[in-house]
């Protein structure tokens, strides 16, 4: 007689958000344990580990992405506040920004014109449909402003959510790397570029490296999600991307 | 309560910014309107930070997590990553080397013409 209640239990499991948030929750901190133990490797990324994870388990147990999404919501509201958050690292490292406010503003302006164009023509000359061109635009952008934008100029907000994370584990992954090639030194020069390109996954990869590279990361995470969500729009139908 | 004091302020300021952005039809989301107006009050007000500080760090520092809800959202795109793949594929990597290599150069040239004008900067 037990089957039946095993039956049962997964029924309301299924039914219940209990079950996405709590799996969403232990995938994350098991996929962290996995990360720190293999002496942050940037491959074994913790989103990386958990969405897989996460995804293997959706698909095994059959379960839908919307039933999933009723507990793992929570975990996902908390962007919001924590894009409004980001006024924090902001005002602190102020001092230090206004030094900078120059170099930082000519090179996010120019990064969120390379970033839009280079997502969306590279794009385009491969053949993806508009939609995909479109939702690919705001992929640099923290996932609630680039979600909100994406609906805004036409995309799908859940491909350009998913498209924002894995653009954030690349940046976060080769990052090191790119600028060792290229002879970048500078914290505050890796960090303007790490949080342009790679939001809040390259944010915290760049507190890994160093304070000062996490502070310059969220500051650029914070002031291209603005740039982004001001001047996307614009010079999309600037250049007739849009009609 | 500090956590509290602190959340149910970022919670103030977003509810501001997406209500603000919806009356005056700002084209810019919610949130990022909040985190404005929030970053000018502090610039108004300085001693707020202590009241926000400890739930913001506590966000701020977790944020990985708060994605992980979004990528699994990749579950519900799979036909039409498997038709463009490719092209998909090929500009995210492409575009985010690209864009992270233009910003970090301009940066850098940027701050060295910057800091030879002011002789004394080091």
């Amino acid at each position: 007689m037990i089957e039946p209640d095993l039956s049962r239990i997964w029924v309301y499991l299924s039914a219940s958000p209990l079950l996405g948030l709590t799996l969403t929750l232990v995938a994350y901190s098991l996929a962290h344990r996995l990360y720190l133990r293999t002496g942050s490797n940037p491959l074994l990324n913790p989103v990386v580990t958990s969405v897989t994870a996460l995804i293997l388990f959706l698909l095994v147990t059959d379960t839908s992405y919307d039933d999933y999404f009723d507990g793992a919501q929570f975990v996902h509201f908390l962007l919001g506040p924590a894009t409004v958050a980001l006024a924090i690292p902001l005002y602190q490292q102020f001092n230090k920004l206004k030094q900078v406010w120059l170099p930082v503003t000519v090179a996010l302006v120019t990064g969120v014109i390379v970033g839009a164009f280079s997502s969306v023509g590279i794009a385009r000359l491969l053949g993806a449909s508009l939609e995909t061109q479109l939702s690919l635009a705001p992929k640099s952008v923290t996932a609630p402003v680039g979600m909100a934008i994406s609906e805004q100029i036409g995309g799908l907000p859940s491909l350009t959510a998913a498209l924002v994370v894995v653009t954030g584990i690349i940046g976060a992954v080769i990052g090191s790397k790119l600028f060792d090639l290229m002879g970048v030194r500078d914290d505050s020069v890796k960090g303007i570029a790490m949080g342009m390109t790679s939001h809040g996954i390259g944010t915290a990869r760049a507190f890994q490296v160093s304070a000062q590279m996490g502070a310059f990361s969220g500051l650029a995470m914070a002031l291209s999600a603005f740039l982004y969500s001001v001047f996307l729009p614009w010079l999309l139908s600037l250049t007739g991307v849009l009609a | 309560m500090q956590l509290i004091n602190g959340m149910t302020m970022l919670l103030i300021y977003q509810l501001i910014g997406e209500v603000s952005v919806r009356l005056l039809a700002l084209p810019v989301p919610g949130p990022v309107m909040g985190m404005v107006m929030l970053f000018l009050t502090l610039m108004i007000r300085g001693a707020l930070v202590r009241a926000v500080e400890p739930a913001s760090s506590a966000l701020l520092s977790h944020l990985s997590l708060l994605f992980v809800p979004a990528g699994v959202g990749l579950v519900v795109h799979f036909s039409r990553l498997g038709n463009e793949w490719l092209p998909i594929g090929v500009t995210l990597v492409l575009s985010t080397i690209i864009t992270m290599a233009v910003t970090a150069l301009v940066m850098q040239w940027m701050t060295r013409l910057t800091a030879k004008r002011k002789p004394g900067h080091d």
